[in-house]
């Protein structure tokens, strides 16, 4: 920061004397120490809310507090001012325990106009603060909202302590010795708004300081602007009457080492790239782009200089193709989409299957069927992964329970992918992508060993004899001397690959084909229950529903309750011991964000009555509802 | 003795492996029905391959679906028979992660224009150094004798008995739109050329598509008779190369001149040489391939073979290639553990 700006944001600290009354002392406020605290942001898309949750969530998390965050975007990109369907929100949960969710309902809310009032009031806590934009509740905003009359006159007030504030004027004050426009100044809101929240939870500056001076670089002007905006809102906060309280949430306890922020896209990149350089291999990722799946592809494309080349394509099932193609040449092969995108790159994973080649099918799951609601999150195509191709076509499924866990299934599924010769379904969902939480970063060295093991050997060499452990096929790539061959999506003749129609042929190929993924079996270390072993009741889950399951498992057991919380890691195969573990509970409950897929796989591999509890809403698990779903089956059974 | 015994026993060098026509051909059956125009377009390929002097290990064949598309199979090369449309798209894959790669697709007028219409025009606009050898039969095949995107208006078939309505494609008109920097046509029965064609296209950098009319003589038989047959050949067909004016005809006596914009045949008696247009393959502007292109199917011009553009253009993995280096350049080789540990870290 320069001299000049360091001086006037003195002196606007000082207009801000302005709030403080003349030669008032400071009215001692008073300060709580709380466990944990639920933080929402809503507004327009062009409100700033993503860009201060982020700010929040980078800032508690190193304050030492454990994060857990869920950006709620439109689907529109800009949607009109003012509308409802613009509204975009940004959730944060910040503890000093340990957390694995954003947050059922928010102890905060910040409304930038009546359309995100009306919209995510519902999230927040009886009782919770609720601070309002007061300069967008005009007739026009009202009216866009769809409120006939103005919502801050009626019960609110006996509902929630509601701080109005007018975000806009009071910036533009903040601004007064800028030479911003008036417009420009606005922009500047959300930083107001972010200070006044950083006031109320005694949140540190300093990482946002340094943020808007490397993120408006550029753009001087804005530097200056927001960090008065910013210090603005703090100051206001700590002098106006209106707020008595601020809360103090302590540092959480974490495992030793260093973290960063992670959200499950970037985690999933990371983890390819890990992979590709762990076995030695080019990272080839072919995709188009999809919603909610193209971070990945933007992440990706940054890192050239790891020598990873993303193929943007021209549809889907360019993209998977370009994929297996490399995966033929010898890369580690990978395409990334959502529902829609797997269900066009169907009949070419199946192309994989037959020509068994390494390659890693992220799909990044959102609401269907057809486009369905792209932006919010569901766990629809777990049917889809297992069945979606035609003929008889196993492949292994993985699904990353939550951000800092993609990291890691997508490593293994490129490990599996490399090592059984076979495509890999990855299944992550909107919930864990686009949510951020702290992730240990591991050290290279710690890293599970993965390697690509070339055929070279010309002598007797056969396109299609099976390793005896694994089953996998040797991979040989064009450019070895010796090793011409052919494959293609016609039936092969075992081991030499040759076309063939012959009636046994085909039987044992399809059975030396399930055989092959039933092995991965053997890579699944002992499933971890998390409880007891035995009891009333086992919940299941699988994917981005790790977080409410295991909350509220927890919860219920400290309550008293005879429960335990699975959570599974490989949709297929299934871990060898599962069967025996759900022998051991009385019931056994499958909750997942669809009308019960899982359930179904459940209930015809292990022959066990399950009960299934589903939810298709868009939205994740509230911890709160499942702990009712708990106590309810648990009553049931007693 | 594989070639990889005789090479280590005789110490060629590996750089030059001398090849014959036999070194290309699998061990499997053809099974193409027997007078396929596919027989010889195997074998123009196969003939030709030792002149290019590439060493087989570094030849791909991929394929999509169609008869056409069993040709990986009798390539005694890598070879990839892939799903219907689908290869143009695998092809990319293979060639940007192993530019060293001799990439060749073999698709047909189905496969490349139907289901793959797609990625037909996207590999064009691309311009990986790939070749592609387009079988047009006007008909499908594999699955009994429907039309294809090629057929003309009108065209009996079993799935048109009263007569198609769809109106034919161009593939080499196709092509120019899309982009294409080689684009030429040759015939399944005219070897000489074919043979000399797919050299010109391994020779050009970037992607070369050869559309090659092909007889299916079980369900379009003759379709193509009129270009390919002795007596009627040399009066219908002219025959485009570079720097040559068009000039064809049993007697060479006729020629292309333009009429405004309109092409017509002249006898040379008639008009001074200096009137007929003169080939240039390598022009920027592809306004007089459109213009040959155009010349497809029209009863009073003769059929163009030959190569209708050739022109440079840089070429995608080339240019991936460079990202890649400048990108080591600029950041360094990428160091992973700097990469898990880069943006905002704390350590507890």
């Amino acid at each position: 920061m320069n001299v000049c700006v360091k001086r006037k944001i003195s002196v606007s600290i000082k207009v801000f004397g302005a709030f403080y009354e003349e030669g008032k002392e400071l009215m001692k406020k008073q300060r709580q120490t709380i466990g944990d605290a639920t933080i929402l942001f809503a507004g327009d898309s062009g409100d700033g809310a993503q860009t201060v949750g982020a700010q929040l969530t980078h800032t508690s998390a190193i304050a030492g507090n454990d994060v857990s965050t869920l950006p709620d975007y439109p689907a529109e990109i800009r949607a009109p001012a003012g509308s409802l369907a613009g509204v975009s929100g940004f959730q944060l949960h910040f503890s000093s325990k340990e957390i694995h969710t954003p947050g059922d309902l928010s102890d905060v809310l910040v409304a930038f106009n009546p359309a995100a009032l009306k919209i995510s009031l519902s999230r927040l806590k009886p009782n919770g603060i609720l601070i309002l934009n007061l300069d967008n509740f005009g007739q026009r905003n009202l009216k866009l909202a769809g409120y006939n009359e103005d919502p801050l006159e009626g019960e609110i007030r006996n509902k929630y302590q509601v701080f109005p504030v007018e975000l806009t004027r009071l910036t533009r004050d903040a601004l007064v010795e800028t030479n911003l426009s008036n417009k420009e100044k606005e922009l500047c809101k959300n930083f107001f708004a972010l200070g006044l929240v950083f006031w109320l939870y005694n949140r540190p500056m300093d990482y946002t300081l340094k943020w808007i001076e490397s993120k408006f670089a550029s753009k001087p002007k804005f530097i200056e602007a927001n960090i008065l905006a910013l210090k603005g809102g703090y100051a206001y906060a700590e002098a106006t009457e209106q707020i008595a309280v601020s809360y103090e949430v302590e540092s959480a306890k974490f495992s030793r080492g260093t973290y960063r922020n992670v959200t499950g896209n970037l985690g999933t990149a990371l983890g390819l790239i890990a992979a590709a350089q762990q076995a030695d291999l080019q990272l080839v990722y072919g995709s188009y782009p999809i919603t909610p799946a193209s971070d990945i592809l933007h992440e990706l494309a940054r890192y050239k200089n790891f020598g990873v080349k993303t193929l943007q394509m021209e549809d889907e099932i360019a993209a998977v193709c370009a994929a297996i193609g490399a995966a033929f040449s010898g890369a580690l092969a990978a395409t990334g989409t959502s529902g829609p995108g797997f269900a066009l790159k169907g009949e070419a994973i199946g192309l994989a299957v037959m020509t068994e080649l390494p390659l890693v099918v992220l799909n990044i799951q959102r609401a269907g069927p057809s486009t369905g609601m792209p932006t919010k999150t569901e766990q629809t195509d777990l049917l889809q992964a297992l069945y979606g191709r035609n003929g008889e076509s196993p492949i292994p499924v993985l699904a990353a329970s939550r951000p800092s866990d993609c990291f890691d299934t997508v490593y293994e599924a490129a490990k599996i992918a490399l090592k059984y010769m076979t495509p890999v379904v990855f299944l992550s969902d909107g919930y864990v992508a686009n949510g951020a939480e702290p992730w240990l970063i591991p050290a290279v060295s710690d890293l599970p060993t993965i390697s690509a093991d070339f055929a070279t050997d010309p002598d007797r060499f056969l396109p299609y004899q099976r390793d005896p452990e694994t089953g996998r096929r040797p991979w040989a790539v064009p450019g070895t001397v010796g090793l011409e061959h052919r494959i293609g999506g016609l039936e092969k003749s075992d081991l030499t690959g040759d076309i063939s129609y012959d009636p046994e042929n085909h039987e044992k190929m399809s059975y030396l084909r399930a055989q092959k993924v039933a092995n991965i079996a053997n890579e699944i270390p002992r499933t971890d229950v998390f409880g007891s072993d035995s009891g009333d009741l086992l919940v299941i889950g699988w994917g981005g529903t790790y977080g409410a399951l295991r909350t509220a498992v927890s919860n219920q057991r400290n309550a008293g309750a005879s429960v335990s919380h699975l959570h599974l890691r490989f949709l297929n195969p299934l871990p060898n011991d599962l069967s025996s573990i759900i022998q051991n509970f009385e019931r056994v409950m499958i909750a997942e964000l669809n009308l019960g897929q899982l359930n179904k796989i459940v209930r015809s591999e292990y022959l066990v009555d399950t009960i299934a509890y589903n939810k298709i809403q868009g939205q994740p698990f509230q911890v709160t509802e499942v702990e009712t779903k708990i106590e309810e089956v648990l009553t049931v059974e007693n | 003795m594989n070639l990889s015994e005789e090479k280590k026993s005789l110490h060629i060098p590996a750089a030059v492996p001398t090849t014959n026509k036999k070194d290309f051909e699998s061990d499997q059956d053809v099974r193409w029905c027997p007078g396929c125009g596919d027989y010889s377009i195997l074998s123009q390929t196969q003939r030709i391959l030792p002149e290019l002097g590439i060493p087989k290990e570094q030849l791909v064949f991929i394929s999509g679906i169609g008869c056409s598309s069993r040709f990986p199979y009798y390539m005694n090369t890598y070879g990839f028979h892939t799903i219907h449309g689908r290869a143009p798209a695998i092809a990319a894959g293979v060639k940007a992660t192993n530019p060293e790669l001799s990439v060749w697709v073999i698709t047909g007028d189905g496969d490349a224009l139907s289901i793959g219409g797609n990625h037909f025009l996207h590999m064009l606009r691309r311009n990986l150094d790939i070749n592609v050898l387009l079988f047009n039969n006007r008909i499908y095949g594999l699955t009994k004798g429907q039309y294809s995107p090629t057929s003309e208006v009108g065209k009996v078939t079993t799935s048109s008995p009263f007569g198609s309505l769809d109106r034919p494609l161009n593939p080499v008109e196709i092509a120019l739109s899309a982009g294409a920097t080689f684009v030429a046509r040759s015939l399944d029965r005219d070897t000489k050329h074919l043979q000399s064609i797919i050299k010109a296209a391994h020779e050009h950098k970037g992607t070369s598509f050869i559309e090659v009319y092909q007889n299916c003589n079980i369900y379009n038989n003759g379709a193509f008779f009129t270009y390919t047959e002795k007596a009627t050949k040399a009066d219908n067909t002219v025959v485009l190369e570079h720097g040559e004016q068009l000039v064809f005809g049993a007697k060479r006596d006729k020629g292309i001149r333009l009429n405004g914009f309109q092409p017509e045949v002249v006898y040379i008696d008639d008009t001074s040489d200096t009137d007929l247009i003169v080939h240039d393959q390598f022009a920027d502007d592809p306004t007089l391939a459109y213009f040959l292109s155009r010349m497809t199917d029209v009863p009073e011009h003769p059929l163009p073979i030959g190569i209708f553009r050739s022109v440079q253009c840089p070429c995608y993995e080339d240019m991936l290639t460079d990202q890649v280096q400048r990108a080591r350049q600029s950041n360094g080789d990428g160091n992973l553990e700097k990469l898990l540990n880069s943006g905002e870290t704390w350590v507890v």
